[in-house]
């Protein structure tokens, strides 16, 4: 008999599936790829084939063209693979489209999260836990002091500081796959009915949401807008042009990040953000840990973020784990 | 002092727009911390501080104004108490990994610790603590008690409130408040004068009771009685160009090149406190232990030395006035290396009379009188200059610089010992900047206004003949000078001809001379170049000149005059 989960190999590329020939969230261009969500560090242009669910697919053509050829998998749908693989995609609650992966061979059950949380998204159905005997799941805030607090605060911050000074506007710093969108959301449920101002970057990716079937609300673009007429309102950007030039085309913001690492005081004032909202789209410590708790597995492997801390926590616990060390994978500004 | 409009993050982010209930007055003093740890500019700090003093009752405002100013102590809470506390609760290695992660321990604590357990049925959750009942616990713990109140606090507090209980209990809040700045606020919140809060400050201990009782509900002014409070300068204008004025109205002085102190000696106590108000005298104990007769002085505290005003009666340079600043504690060796003393300027109060109100020449006759009585080893009398005609005290100005003095004071002979600057009464007359040419070398993002621009340029001299493959060395950095318009061209040339990046800083091409002007230029080892200037500025854009024909090293170590 093999040893337990042979048949899928951590690579620094990525983790390789031998019998099915196939890669999960390959870090370069492979003949059949498995994509967990559409996010630049997990989901590359130019391999062969892509398996992901519809919404995946669609994010990936808009940023790299369509690949050879797309299999589309729907939550709870089976898709089999060669060498007697099957695979199963599972919500993963992280952005629009995102997916667990579960994975079947030779009787045995591997699930991979790709990033995950476990918070309510209105973007993206909930995250769903996975019976399964090998558990890899990202650690992207594996660190005790990663406790995201209940997201209606944070955008009670912003609405805050919108009503502080109607002469300025607020300028928020915030991934453009995801975080932008479920923000936007998020403002939308809160009552925030005014035009939600964009920079150009962020545009073709809202739109994409809407087609797709999420609604937005009113989405305008900075460039079209008088300095005047932007004051009192909403601006999103992706974080790179918070302190960019093109800033100065707004009326004195206030400058805001939305991210899991602006629960560090020293990372937001690196950035120089004057608000920092903690909303991130990745499970915090205390879910990483109740997750593996929950779906208690025979073994857990940590594919990136701060695995130190989470591959001790596992030792504490009595739980055997590894750590992998894949390259590429990198959520700076989530 | 009045405030522009400028920006304003709000005060709806701290709670503390609505009612100003005492419950849960910890939360929002944490929130005035954070906010004055994300707010980089002065005028918003003020407005913060300012907004948070007039809403917060008493006895919270005047504890709170104490931790931000550094007036709080709790010597039974060590830093050794919170790892303790940690190490109980959280697995060392997990606490290792986040504390490396964060760089702060008390951050890290106030991250880790577990948040209390959701209160069940009918019990009501405790509610969080005020900032006075915070200072109450903390001031009552003894080493062995240290531990277990910190934890029942900890326990009362969400995260921002855990941070700013344990950086007020550690006395490490460091955000940037200085006791100026506090007092500024304080002036903005309840509208009196600054100097008026400089004056009844210090005479005052935590929650400062009287003084809110002054300043918000007009209550009579606290009596500084027998204690040596620090009363506000005077100050001078700088004297603008082609301006002459008659020095049968005004009298000069050299202004010497040292830090500007007021001696106060009274109830038996002395003190010295530099511009800002602070309180310097454990710095310079030998000025303190030298006087005690009652009296408000105003002077320049200097090193012994023959470098300013040459060999007789002269003073060290600023360099070495430098080596003692900052000191908590002076060696012997230090005070005997660089002795310090206080040449007089002005006398404000001399044995119980208040001369502030009298015209500059009689509080000079009692000056000239009452300083003979001093120790002269610690102290003597800045000379007036013996001009009769401007023009005459100008060629003498020009001197100055191979005297290694500043510059010139003018003072109106009549004019009282005002607080503050104010117009035709006393003017700055400094020696002209020296200029050098340098090349741009590295420029930097600035702060909040101009955090999209890169406005701190670091510039370089040859080190040799540029033709003969000499390098560019940095010799300093500056961050004013230019006007706007100008700043947009550096940033506009910076932008375009960038070769390296590290982070926010970006490397030029070097092929920009700019014209810098300074005060002064020291040996120093902080630069690679051994060199240092004070008060560096872009003086002029030169575009018009070739990078190799800007200045060298040699050229700029000429001017040291140490
Ligand atoms: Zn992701
Ligand atoms: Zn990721």
């Amino acid at each position: 008999m093999a040893a337990p989960f042979s048949w899928i190999r951590p690579h620094v590329h990525g983790l390789c599936i031998g019998p099915a020939n196939a890669w999960i969230d390959p870090a370069r261009p492979v003949e059949r790829a498995l994509v967990t969500h559409g996010h630049a560090d997990h989901a590359r242009g130019g391999h062969g084939e892509v398996i992901a669910t519809r919404e995946t697919l669609a994010i990936m053509a808009l940023r790299y063209g369509r690949p050879g050829r797309e299999v589309v998998a729907g939550y709870g749908e089976s898709v089999s693979l060669p060498g007697g693989v099957r695979a199963t995609f599972f919500p993963a609650g992280h952005v629009l489209g995102s997916a667990q992966i579960l994975l079947e061979h030779g009787g045995e059950r591997v699930v991979v999260t790709g990033d995950y949380k476990r918070r309510a998204d209105p973007t993206c159905p909930p995250f769903e836990p996975v019976a399964c005997d090998l558990f890899v799941t990202e650690a992207t805030f594996g660190l005790p002091v990663f406790r995201h607090p209940p997201i209606k605060g944070e955008i009670g911050k912003l609405l805050e500081a919108l009503a502080a000074d109607p002469g300025r506007c607020v300028l928020v710093g915030a991934y453009a796959l995801g975080k932008a969108q479920r923000l936007i959301a998020e403002l939308r449920r809160a009552g925030w009915r005014a035009p939600v101002y964009l920079h150009g970057a962020m545009e073709r990716m809202c739109r994409l949401y809407e087609e797709l079937g999420v609604e937005l609300g009113d989405l305008r673009l900075v460039a079209d807008m008088p300095k005047a007429a932007l004051a009192g309102q909403v601006v999103i950007c992706p974080p790179s042009a918070l302190n960019d030039r093109w800033t100065r085309r707004l009326p004195d913001p206030v400058t805001a990040m939305a991210s899991g690492w602006m629960r560090i005081r020293q990372r937001a004032r690196q950035r120089n953000v004057e608000l920092p909202l903690v909303i991130s789209d990745h499970a915090d410590w205390d879910e990483l840990t109740a997750t593996i708790a929950e779906v208690n597995p025979a073994e857990t492997w940590i594919t990136h973020g701060r695995e130190e801390a989470l591959l001790r926590w596992c030792e504490l616990n009595q739980r055997k784990a590894r750590a992998l060390a894949l390259v590429g994978y990198e959520d700076e500004d989530d | 002092m009045r405030l522009g409009p400028g920006r304003r993050v709000g005060l709806g982010r701290l709670g503390l727009s609505g009612g100003c209930g005492h419950d849960g007055a910890m939360i929002r003093f944490a929130a005035l911390l954070d906010a004055l740890v994300y707010t980089r500019s002065r005028n918003g700090k003020l407005r913060l501080i300012a907004d948070y003093l007039r809403a917060t009752p008493d006895p919270d405002r005047g504890w709170a104004l104490a931790a931000l100013t550094g007036g709080l102590d709790f010597p039974a809470v060590k830093g050794s108490t919170l790892r303790a506390l940690l190490m109980e609760r959280v697995d060392p290695v997990l606490f290792q990994l986040s504390r490396d992660y964060v760089g702060d321990t008390a951050e890290t604590a106030s991250l880790l610790w577990p948040e209390p357990a959701a209160p069940q049925g009918p019990v009501p959750p405790v509610a969080a603590p005020s900032v006075s009942e915070v200072v109450t616990i903390l001031s009552g713990l003894s080493r062995a008690t240290a531990a277990a109140g910190l934890a029942t606090l900890m326990d009362r507090l969400d995260a921002n409130g855990r941070y700013a209980l344990l950086k007020l209990a550690t006395g490490a809040l460091r955000i940037g408040i200085s006791a100026r700045l506090a007092k500024v606020a304080f002036a903005e919140a309840f509208a009196v004068p600054v100097e008026a809060v400089e004056e009844y400050w210090h005479g005052q201990a935590p929650p400062y009771g009287a003084l809110f009782a002054w300043a918000a509900q007009g209550a009579p002014a606290p009596d500084g009685g027998q204690v040596p409070l620090f009363r506000p300068f005077m100050l001078a204008h700088p004297l603008e160009e082609g301006v002459e004025l008659d020095l049968a109205d005004y009298a000069a002085e050299w202004k010497w090149d040292g830090i500007r102190v007021q001696v106060v000696c009274a109830g038996g106590e002395t003190r010295v406190y530099s511009r800002s108000g602070d309180d310097i005298s454990a710095t310079f104990p030998e000025i303190a232990g030298a006087l005690s007769l009652p009296c408000t002085l105003d002077g320049e505290l200097l090193v012994r030395g023959s470098h300013q005003g040459g060999e007789a009666g002269g003073a060290a340079s600023f360099n070495a006035l430098q080596q003692r600043l900052g000191r908590k504690v002076v060696s012997k060796k230090m005070a005997e290396d660089y002795p310090a003393f206080v040449r007089l300027y002005d006398a404000l109060i001399v044995e119980g009379e208040d001369c502030r109100a009298l015209p500059w020449a009689r509080r000079r006759a009692v000056l000239e009188t009452f300083s003979a009585r001093l120790d002269a080893v610690r102290f003597d009398l800045s000379p007036v200059i013996p001009a009769a005609e401007f023009a005459e005290l100008g060629e003498i100005r020009a001197r100055a610089r191979d005297e290694a003095i500043e510059g010139v004071m003018l003072k109106r002979r009549d004019s009282p010992y005002l607080a503050g600057r104010r117009a035709g009464l006393w003017y700055k007359w400094k020696r002209d900047p020296l200029l050098i040419d340098c090349v741009l070398l590295y420029a930097q993002r600035g702060s909040g206004k101009r955090s999209s621009f890169y406005s701190d340029f670091t510039f370089g001299c040859w080190n040799g003949d540029p033709d003969q493959g000499a390098e560019l060395l940095p010799v300093g950095k500056a961050y004013f000078g230019f006007t706007d318009k100008e700043l947009k061209w550096l940033d506009r040339h910076v932008r375009q001809h960038t070769v390296n990046r590290f982070g926010p800083v970006r490397e030029t091409d070097k092929s920009l001379v700019l014209e810098v002007a300074f005060d002064s230029v020291h040996e120093s080892r902080r630069h690679k170049s051994g060199l240092a200037m004070r008060f560096p500025r872009i003086n002029r854009i030169r575009a018009d000149k070739p990078a190799h024909e800007a200045d060298r090293i040699e050229t700029l170590r000429a001017l040291v005059r140490d």
